[in-house]
């Protein structure tokens, strides 16, 4: 890899780390719009944060070092995930062979130091909040090794560099299907993952349905801060993934990439702000029936490569 | 053959106290006990002093079928064999009776304190304290997989104060207690000290949502004693104000309902619509939630013709939208599938435990004041009673819907015909020793203002009982079997009232 690669995909990741908050802010706006109202303005959440980073910071006296590292681990481990990803259409920052494995590894990271930092809380409503989010998790995460898994048949290539790269562009070409429900599953793990309706609902303020909004429920100020931003950045990074699977970008320029990268954002956070708009959460039980929906299509993805 | 007299009480039609019986112990036990297995509904029980050192206990019971009300009571002093374990459906009023009067109901199986307060009816010469309010001792379960949950009485949202204690093992919900009285201010006792004056401000704020319904009661039972007759027109407008008030807390909860399953559509929508139901009890009355409107003797406030025409043409446009909303929740596929199954009662706890308004109607108990004991405009202009048949939160919704139609025609035909007259006449004194009970439908289900009056015309006893007071057991009973993450829609099907039952 030269350099010249590695400039334009830190340009890359740099467009993701600065819009993420943004994109929360257009599923919002997609649902005010549905709903008849006018919203909150798209940038609200950069407000949020300013606002979070100039407070202070209370905690419970049950709480130990895990609650207080959870907000960087959350933030480095998903920062770290998205130097994975070829954001820029070519190649990504770090790649090595089996990284595909380490993307999920460092997911499973933040959500770990999440859920333990709800458990040490000692509340029970975190400690439902944690036991539901592991539950989700553990159905979503064989469907990401699954999409990856169409992804690896299709391009025959072991690196996200190189599989998401150039090599994708000549994938699309014979394997459309396959893809096509590869991204699919995605979109479906973005909303399960991201504790989006149907799976959770992130406008609640019931604390007895929440699954993500409870873990975090003690957190305060800056440590809040941290963890909005990873949240929105964790979305932006799934939203990043189905739109490197949707839109292959090999000979466009690094203008036309990036613009095209950030449209493609754009309009997977609006869909999701469709979703939100046009159904109603599941019951908690038929959640995993959802996951393991989209699973099932990235399996048949995987049959149709299979042939 | 009935075990109870026919004392001619009808739903605000008031009789001489003398003609209420007063039976030793073990008759009324029978009574009481032998009219609900005949299929009376017990409406309130409740106790007063009786001389220095006893109480008398007064039990007040239906004939939905017959639109018949009829009374009994005893005379206790320490203590009594409770009527509950023959007879559930009187298991709060034992409990209300054992912490206002400090009688104790021998063999209750769940006597703790009601709403945590001492005794403010016992008798001048007695000084126990039955049920202390600092000791309340829950329901629990033991098992290693067994957890507990804690919940209020701060709530996240902007609601009322409230505990409940779950017991659950990991999602499911193996049973629920309601633990009330946050919202304790003594309203019986107000309304018993207060000036006439003073007490209609008290009644219009026993529940905060549910105004019309409370004070239209009150002045029902008052009108009654003085046997004020009110002109038609001040009928008429008193119902309008009433489905008015029906129209915004249903259109609210259906609301409220979506929200909590993330239905968005529904949710603006007809969270934006009650806003205009309240808009238009505002042109009615001046204010918002009702206040200042019904008084003894009629209505403050008439209606002219040019705010008929205003308020019928907004009318109509308002069922256009909700009948949009309506159709966009209940033809939601997924909001369906979130909202059946879940949170069901069954129509023999109905039964049994004497449940109202729209939780019984959603599971085919047709329980109705303003068609089983008809007053005011309700006895020329009936309402068709709507029901369910699930008894869950879709049937509770569905029922709510189908009320909000109905209310809706009620109110667009009324305006078109109001009968002439004045819409207030004077209300006398109130007659002596007198007893009265005014019911009326409010949005919630039936609401029970008893009222007995002194030598002197006098109030002597005041009785509140809210829809909420019957229901909050149905949401305990509701809840085992469903999941936690269920709560709190079920809660929301329902949506009683904390200041209605704490009183």
């Amino acid at each position: 890899m030269n350099h010249a690669h590695v400039g334009s995909s830190l340009a890359a990741l740099a467009v993701l780390l600065v819009i993420a908050p943004a994109l929360s802010g257009v599923v919002v706006r997609t649902k005010s719009a549905f709903a008849g109202r006018r919203g909150a303005p798209v940038g609200q959440l950069y407000w949020d944060l300013f606002k979070l980073m100039r407070k202070g910071t209370v905690y419970s006296t049950t709480t130990t070092w895990i609650f207080r590292a959870a907000p960087v681990v959350v933030l480095v481990s998903l920062t770290a995930a998205s130097l994975l990803l070829p954001l820029d259409g070519q190649a990504s920052p770090v790649q090595f062979s089996g990284d595909l494995i380490a993307f999920a590894g460092l997911l499973a990271l933040g959500r770990f130091a999440l859920v333990l930092a709800g458990l040490d809380t000692g509340s029970s409503f975190e400690g439902m909040g944690a036991s539901r989010e592991v539950t989700v998790a553990s159905f979503a995460e064989p469907v990401l090794f699954l999409g990856f898994l169409g992804l690896v048949l299709a391009t025959r290539r072991l690196t996200l560099s190189a599989m998401l790269g150039p090599a994708l562009t000549a994938a699309w070409a014979h394997q459309t299907a396959s893809l096509a429900l590869v991204a699919l599953a995605f979109f479906v793990l973005l909303l399960a993952e991201n504790s989006r309706v149907p799976v959770d609902d992130p406008a609640t303020h019931l604390e007895l349905t929440m699954i993500h909004e409870v873990i975090v429920l003690d957190h305060s100020g800056p440590d809040l801060a941290v963890i909005l931003y990873a949240s929105s950045l964790k979305l932006a990074l799934f939203a990043a993934l189905i739109v490197e699977v949707a839109v292959p970008r090999d000979g466009l320029g690094l203008g036309w990439s990036l613009a095209a990268f950030a449209g493609g954002l754009l309009v997977v956070a609006m869909a999701v702000g469709v979703v939100e708009s046009v159904m109603a959460r599941l019951r908690l039980n038929r959640v995993p029936q959802l996951i393991v929906g989209a699973g099932a299509l990235a399996l048949f993805g995987i049959i149709l490569l299979l042939r | 053959m009935s075990v109870l007299r026919d004392l001619g009480m009808r739903n605000r039609r008031a009789v001489p106290f003398a003609s209420v019986p007063a039976e030793p112990v073990d008759e009324f036990r029978e009574t009481v006990i032998g009219a609900v297995r005949e299929g009376w509904r017990v409406v309130a029980m409740f106790g007063m002093p009786d001389g220095a050192d006893a109480t008398r206990v007064v039990a007040v019971l239906a004939d939905d079928a017959n639109g018949v009300l009829s009374a009994t009571s005893m005379r206790v002093g320490e203590r009594y064999p409770a009527l509950t374990p023959d007879c559930p459906q009187v298991h709060a009023f034992e409990r209300e009776i054992a912490e206002q009067c400090g009688v104790r109901p021998d063999g209750h199986p769940w006597l703790k304190p009601l709403r945590r307060h001492l005794p403010d009816h016992r008798p001048p010469a007695r000084a126990e304290v039955v049920l202390d309010p600092d000791s309340y001792q829950f329901f629990k379960m033991d098992g290693a997989e067994v957890h507990e949950v804690a919940v209020g009485p701060v709530h996240a949202g902007i609601i009322e104060p409230g505990h409940f204690r779950f017991q659950a093992h990991g999602e499911d919900v193996l049973s629920l207690e309601i633990m009330l009285g946050y919202q304790h201010r003594g309203v019986e006792r107000l309304l018993e000290t207060s000036s006439a004056e003073r007490a209609i401000h008290v009644a219009e704020s026993i529940a905060g949502d549910t105004v019309i319904g409370h004070v239209g009661a009150a002045c029902g039972a008052v009108e009654a004693l003085a046997r004020c007759r009110k002109t038609a027109r001040a009928q008429a407008i008193r119902g309008i104000a009433l489905e008015l008030e029906r129209l915004a807390n249903h259109v609210g909860d259906l609301g409220a309902i979506a929200g909590d399953v993330a239905y968005q559509p529904a949710a603006a929508f007809f969270g934006a619509l009650r806003g205009d139901c309240l808009n238009m009890l505002m042109t009615l009355t001046g204010n918002r939630f009702g206040r200042g409107l019904i008084r003894p003797g009629g209505v403050l406030w008439d209606l002219s013709p040019a705010m008929a025409d205003d308020l019928r043409s907004r009318l109509e446009r308002l069922g256009e939208d909700l009948e949009a909303a309506a159709a966009a929740m209940f033809g939601s596929a997924s909001v369906q599938a979130r909202l059946e199954g879940v949170g069901a009662v069954s129509g023999a706890q109905c039964l049994e435990m004497g449940f109202v308004g729209p939780v019984a109607r959603a599971c085919e108990v047709a329980r109705d004041v303003r068609h089983d004991h008809p007053y005011g405009i309700f006895r020329f202009a009936h309402i068709p009673v709507a029901t369910g048949w699930a008894g869950d939160v879709h049937a509770r919704a569905l029922v709510r819907w189908h009320e909000v139609r109905r209310s809706l025609e009620f109110v667009i035909e009324q305006l078109s015909a109001l009968p002439r007259g004045e819409a207030r006449t004077a209300c006398g004194a109130l007659r002596p020793n007198e007893i009265v009970v005014a019911l009326q439908e409010g949005w919630r289900g039936e609401l029970a203002h008893v009222v007995i009056t002194d030598d002197g015309g006098a109030v002597r006893r005041h009785k509140v009982v809210d829809a909420s007071f019957h229901n909050w057991t149905a949401l305990a009973l509701a809840m085992p079997g469903n999941q936690i993450s269920d709560f709190p829609l079920c809660n929301k099907s329902f949506n009683l009232s904390y200041a209605g039952h704490d009183l």
